[in-house]
């Protein structure tokens, strides 16, 4: 991980990432505390709830996986639907390129890997403009990557440790239903324009219409189904069409 | 390895190059390009769309069917996690609040 690269963690930056952090490292504690109850919760074996923590690190496409993978829908549903709900990653990396581009690959796919949503809004909001000299291209890299090292240990540490705890939670309490509470939230806080809620409201209703096709392949026609009505509204009507969050 | 457990890893490795692929995606290539316009708008409502499309049934269905009963814990936490969250703006209070209709729901009254 380059969080051991001592240019970086020896940056006085390194700390202010951490420091900036911190406030946050709770919240991003218990969500990752829940997810790993939930992944155990939901039916998950003990070493695939580890691996899955400890490999996919992305709460939203983990949680979105375990309903599909307890119905034993066919792995490309399951990757696709992981793939749509980490669409806003890929927003976020289009604001991101210019701040990372300078990097050998290798390390700009590192920096990509352990980047989540709140890194990326603290970071875009301490540093407004890509760097141009290599001390400011160091500075804003020993920041990011001083965020993303507090927030990955946060994020595993809780998570590991919900794995662990799950195994003493009745099945019967119902435990997995946070996590689709969490979905939820996120699903809330994305509905930042008229047509997101429009996409929202057709999806939900889609995948439950659909719901008797084979392969949990309601999910895949309802995102379908949803995002090409949004296409067209936004043609018919462009004075809806928001501003993008 | 059962072919069950080897298969749960071929997802979990799959899983995990999404999320490289995803939060790299503009950073992958050296070379300046763009997607095509429809696929940038398409940005702004597959996400929530997805969420959606995954959590909804796993609140208003049961075993294949929609739920019949209004008395579903379920229902009441999720009418509560969307109140709190658009009063309070909060993910991890969305979670607590749901569960703390959903708990007392479902252990107690046996929704």
């Amino acid at each position: 991980m380059m969080f051991v690269a001592p240019k970086l963690y020896k940056h006085p930056e390194f700390k202010i990432g951490m420091r900036e952090l911190a406030p946050q490292a709770l919240g991003i504690a218990a969500w990752g505390l829940m997810t790993g109850v939930a992944m155990v919760k939901a039916g998950m074996g003990l070493w695939a709830s580890i691996a899955m923590a400890l490999l996919v690190f992305a709460g939203s496409s983990q949680l979105a996986a375990i309903p599909l993978i307890v119905a034993g829908a066919p792995a490309w549903v399951i990757l696709v639907t992981g793939f749509c709900v980490n669409l806003r990653f890929v927003v976020f990396s289009l604001h991101l390129r210019p701040y990372l581009i300078h990097l050998p690959r290798w390390e700009r796919l590192l920096h990509g890997y352990v980047t989540a949503d709140i890194s990326y809004v603290l970071f875009t909001k301490r540093f407004h403009h890509p760097g141009i000299t290599p001390e400011e291209r160091l500075t804003q890299e020993a920041y990011l990557a001083g965020n993303d090292c507090l927030n990955w240990v946060s994020w595993m540490g809780a998570s590991l440790l919900g794995i662990g705890l799950a195994n003493f939670i009745p099945p019967s309490w119902g435990l997995g239903f946070a996590g689709i509470l969490c979905l939820l939230g996120i699903q809330c806080s994305l509905a930042s324009t008229r047509l997101r809620m429009v996409s929202s409201a057709v999806a939900g209703i889609a995948a439950v219409i659909a719901y008797a096709l084979p392969l949990r392949l309601n999910i895949v026609v309802a995102i379908a189904a949803a995002v090409i009505l949004c296409l067209c509204l936004e043609r018919i009507k462009p004075r809806i069409q928001g501003t993008p969050a | 390895m059962s072919h069950d457990d080897l298969w749960m890893f071929g997802v979990i490795i799959g899983l995990s190059v999404v999320t490289v692929v995803a939060r790299s995606f503009f950073f992958l290539s050296n070379q300046d390009w763009q997607l095509p316009h429809w696929a940038q708008r398409g940005l702004q409502y597959a996400p929530i769309a997805a969420l959606s499309a995954v959590v909804v049934p796993e609140i208003v269905m049961s075993q294949g069917a929609l739920i019949t009963t209004w008395q579903d814990a379920r229902l009441f936490a999720a009418a509560a996690g969307v109140v709190i969250y658009f009063a309070k703006r909060d993910v991890l209070l969305t979670i607590i609040g749901g569960m703390a209709v959903y708990l007392p729901l479902h252990l107690g009254l046996g929704f």
